[in-house]
């Protein structure tokens, strides 16, 4: 469904992503594993199309998006979960919602999305009116997921969805992962917290320095030693 | 289609809010035929900075996008219509129609060098100012305009008010801002419920969010600037017929952009009702303070810009929303007001 080939991403002198080369399969969940600064929100934001790529191709079904800009990307049914929450902080949950069901893909389908997503997270609907900055964290997360499906997205893009929460929430959230890919979204997964992203991943990498050093299924490199004492700290 | 229109402004919007707007504009109705000459004058100068308050809220509350330069637009729009009365004598009407898409092609010039090249905050309103001031400097030299010794609209006594050509006594003048000012109040709100409303309110929020979240940033910004610029325009058009003399260091001066700033911050930016009270607010106080110091035997040159400066202060240190958003919901009338 997507293929990455060759991508090199640079900030002005710095390389960001050297030859990064991967497979995205339609159904998957693909785990991506690193350090900080190995890379990872670089490579998400270049298939995003919010970062230029100098080199590679970035193979959405037969189309090449790379150098696309992030609406037309997003209108591909790409869509992300970006680090961080980006909510818009003074608007209403419903606002934030909306805001997420005016790509011209999925504005037809707005009311069945918004049940969907209303359904999957009933937090929102009782939160409705409020301001989105009002939302506890994992909330906040909730609703940056729920904004995201409102586009009627095929794959999503989850840059770090439980950095900063709670364990328990941030169990729940990558369970609401597992679920929307059983339903039949595509996932690509950034995520910190490796022991549980690598047991949801039905493929994984490990990025470091820019480069995709090792890659294999999430059970294998759960088992890898590198992958164990690098990341597991076992 | 105006029923339509009518129920999309409404909407959302309590009974309560409708009432006092109503007893606002008749007050500003009612008003011409109860003050003297000197307080016309006054209200005039209130709603022109009312209008052109809201058009730079369009860009700055609305989009985020912080415009130190909106006299730009205010002189391109004067000139304009100034240079085809004079020369051609073809109406501030019909001289508008050029003024707005001219207007409109500097904003978009601006943001398109800022957007692409990724110019933003302080340094994208350090770029309106350099573009204000390149106008100023240049028009300046510009002799078909008469450079710096201002081009003039012939004045005559007139037998009666020609609206067609903007002709006539200050009356006039107050009702056209006053209905230009309605007009902008009412475009802000269209704009606001819109989609491209949403869009700018997710940009001005968190641009890189927009972003990821399908927004054409670009596209939005570049709308924004241009409505904005083609608003503004109206206000020079008007300051042109008003006071029928133009000169560059005048209305390119970034006085005039600064004053066009001043109304959205203190009545509250991004709020819709908020630019025009700042008008009235500020206008309203600085007059007193003048009225008290000519009544003190005073003259102190720059006293009003010293005294802008106070306002200023004191509003972003008490009220950071500005004056409008805590006084809506003291009055009960916050919800649906954005």
């Amino acid at each position: 469904m997507l293929r990455v080939e060759n991508l090199d991403v640079f900030y002005g002198d710095a390389q960001a992503l050297d030859a990064v080369s991967l497979d995205v399969e339609e159904g998957a969940i693909v785990a991506i594993v690193g350090a900080n600064g190995a890379g990872k929100t670089s490579l998400i934001r270049a298939i995003a199309g919010m970062l230029n790529p100098a080199r590679g191709r970035i193979l959405y079904g037969t189309t090449d998006i790379a150098g696309w800009p992030s609406y037309r990307v997003c209108n591909l049914g790409i869509g992300q979960v970006a680090e961080g929450r980006q909510i818009f902080p003074t608007l209403s949950v419903a606002e934030n919602l909306d805001m997420g069901a005016l790509l011209p893909r999925a504005r037809a389908r707005r009311e069945d999305n918004r049940k969907r997503v209303l359904a999957l997270f009933p937090v929102l609907a009782e939160r409705a009116r409020q301001a989105a900055g009002t939302l506890s964290g994992g909330e906040q997360q909730m609703l940056a997921i729920g904004r995201c499906l409102m586009g009627a997205p095929e794959l999503v893009m989850f840059d770090e969805p439980s950095l900063g929460l709670a364990p328990a929430v941030a169990h729940n959230v990558l369970g609401t992962i597992r679920d929307l890919n059983r339903e039949g979204l595509t996932c690509l997964l950034v995520e910190q917290n490796v022991a549980l992203s690598l047991k949801l991943a039905g493929r994984a990498y490990v990025l470091e320095n820019g480069r995709i050093t090792l890659s294999g299924s999430g059970a294998e490199l759960l088992a890898d030693d590198r992958v164990r004492s690098a990341y597991l700290g076992l | 289609m105006t029923a339509s229109v009518i129920a999309r402004l409404s909407e959302d919007v309590p009974h309560r809010t409708i009432i006092l707007l109503g007893i606002v504009l008749a007050a500003l109705l009612i008003a011409p035929w109860v003050v003297n000459d000197y307080l016309l004058t006054v209200l005039i100068v209130a709603l022109y900075s009312a209008y052109t308050g809201q058009a730079w809220n369009i860009m700055m509350g609305f989009a985020g996008q912080l415009s130190l330069g909106n006299a730009l637009y205010a002189g391109v729009g004067a000139y304009v219509a100034a240079f085809l009365f004079t020369k051609f004598g073809i109406g501030p009407w019909i001289g508008f129609l050029a003024c707005a898409p001219a207007a409109a092609a500097c904003g978009a010039i601006i943001g398109f060098l800022a957007f692409r090249f990724g110019v933003a905050g302080v340094y994208f309103a350090i770029l309106t100012i350099a573009f204000a001031e390149f106008a100023r400097i240049g028009f300046d030299h510009l002799a078909i305009v008469n450079a710096s010794a201002g081009l003039f609209l012939p004045v005559q006594q007139y037998a009666h008010n020609d609206l067609w050509r903007l002709r006539g006594n200050p009356m006039m003048f107050y009702y056209v801002i006053l209905v230009a000012t309605v007009l902008a109040f009412i475009l802000c709100r269209l704009l606001l419920r819109s989609r491209i409303g949403y869009f700018w309110l997710a940009i001005r929020e968190d641009e890189q969010a927009a972003r990821a979240a399908g927004i054409d940033t670009f596209r939005y910004k570049m709308y924004a600037v241009m409505i904005s610029a083609a608003v503004t325009s109206f206000a020079g058009v008007f300051y042109a017929f008003f006071y029928n003399n133009l000169f560059p260091e005048q209305v390119f001066n970034i006085g005039r952009s600064i004053e066009m700033v001043l109304g959205p911050v203190i009545g509250g930016v991004g709020t819709l009702f908020g630019p025009i009270l700042g008008a009235f607010v500020l206008n309203g106080l600085a007059e007193t303070l003048n009225s008290a110091m000519s009544a003190a035997g005073l003259d102190l040159p720059g006293a009003k810009e010293v005294f802008y400066g106070l306002c200023l202060l004191l509003v972003i240190l008490a009220l950071p929303e500005g004056v409008w958003p805590p006084l809506a919901r003291r009055l009960g009338i916050d919800k649906g007001m954005r």
